[in-house]
């Protein structure tokens, strides 16, 4: 079997879908950025596979993009621990529905 | 660890779709610095960053879980059927090299590259900010918490005695 542009998609669709799942349904703000990182990397894996797909004019603007979007997360996830460590100083906790200092 | 996994993999994946600069920068990025840290993090918070697992709505959430899994399943099934039609062409001879790539990068996109090395920078710089708390107070002020842990903000300390608080030690 030939592993073709498809599969890969569908792969990342999967992936994308799972980190989406997992950022909406989870209330540990660690396992949320995690999620992050999983629709990342999704993202990443569909652009690298088009790029393949269209790989005879030599561009590598995919392989381009997901430098800068692996770039971009690593800002990410920095700034996003330092909140989450932050976070868990001010209420002893790492759950989303507890992060409620505006309300009200 | 499951993220650890996954980015060994798609790393791997990038190298089957001859994108070895990408899978190179993955292994570093991924598996070298956000897996660490998320790790430190995890390490600082402690057991407490586990929260309990919690029971309420499982019919719910098991239903919820069930429409979405049918609904990706019918997203993928469109999707490959969709993408077929996209073909794999044959490769440039030198395609995905880090020669190749590295030339579309310093000239193509030099103008963001530098950016995204400032966007680094603000980052570095925001993430010590944060994380640090505030100044003048004391990091370990109540000996008394939960080990390893930072001080409570907002946690009433000794009368203010004009000076900034000095680091009190335990």
């Amino acid at each position: 079997m030939i592993i073709g542009t498809e599969h890969y998609i569908a792969l990342s669709a999967v992936l994308f879908a799972l980190g989406g799942a997992g950022f909406l349904f989870r209330r540990n703000v660690l396992v949320a950025l995690m999620s992050i990182e999983v629709m990342l990397n999704a993202v990443n894996l569909a652009l690298v596979a088009f790029n393949r797909a269209r790989a005879d004019t030599g561009a590598h603007s995919g392989q381009l993009f997901a430098f800068f979007i692996i770039a971009a997360e690593a800002a990410e996830v920095a700034v996003g621990l330092a909140i989450v460590l932050s976070m868990f100083r001010l209420h002893r906790s790492v759950r989303s529905d507890e992060a409620d200092s505006l309300k009200n | 660890m499951g993220l650890l996994l996954l980015i060994l993999s798609v790393a791997g994946l990038f190298l089957s779709l001859q994108a070895q600069f990408l899978a190179a920068i993955q292994l570093i990025v991924y598996a070298g610095a956000v897996v660490v840290l998320f790790l430190f993090v995890i390490m600082l918070l402690g057991p407490s960053a586990v929260a309990p697992h919690d029971r309420r709505g499982v019919v719910m959430r098991s239903f919820g879980a069930l429409v979405f899994g049918l609904f990706m399943l019918g997203a993928m099934w469109w999707l490959t059927r969709s993408a077929h039609a996209l073909g794999q062409r044959a490769a440039a001879p030198d395609f995905g090299s880090i020669d190749a790539f590295g030339w579309t990068l310093f000239n193509d996109a030099l103008v963001p590259f530098e950016l995204s090395s400032a966007l680094l920078m603000v980052a570095v710089i925001g993430a010590v900010a944060v994380a640090r708390g505030r100044q003048g107070e004391p990091a370990r002020a109540r000996p008394t918490s939960q080990p390893g842990l930072l001080s409570e903000a907002g946690t009433p300390q000794s009368a203010p005695t004009g000076a900034p608080a000095k680091p009190r030690h335990a």
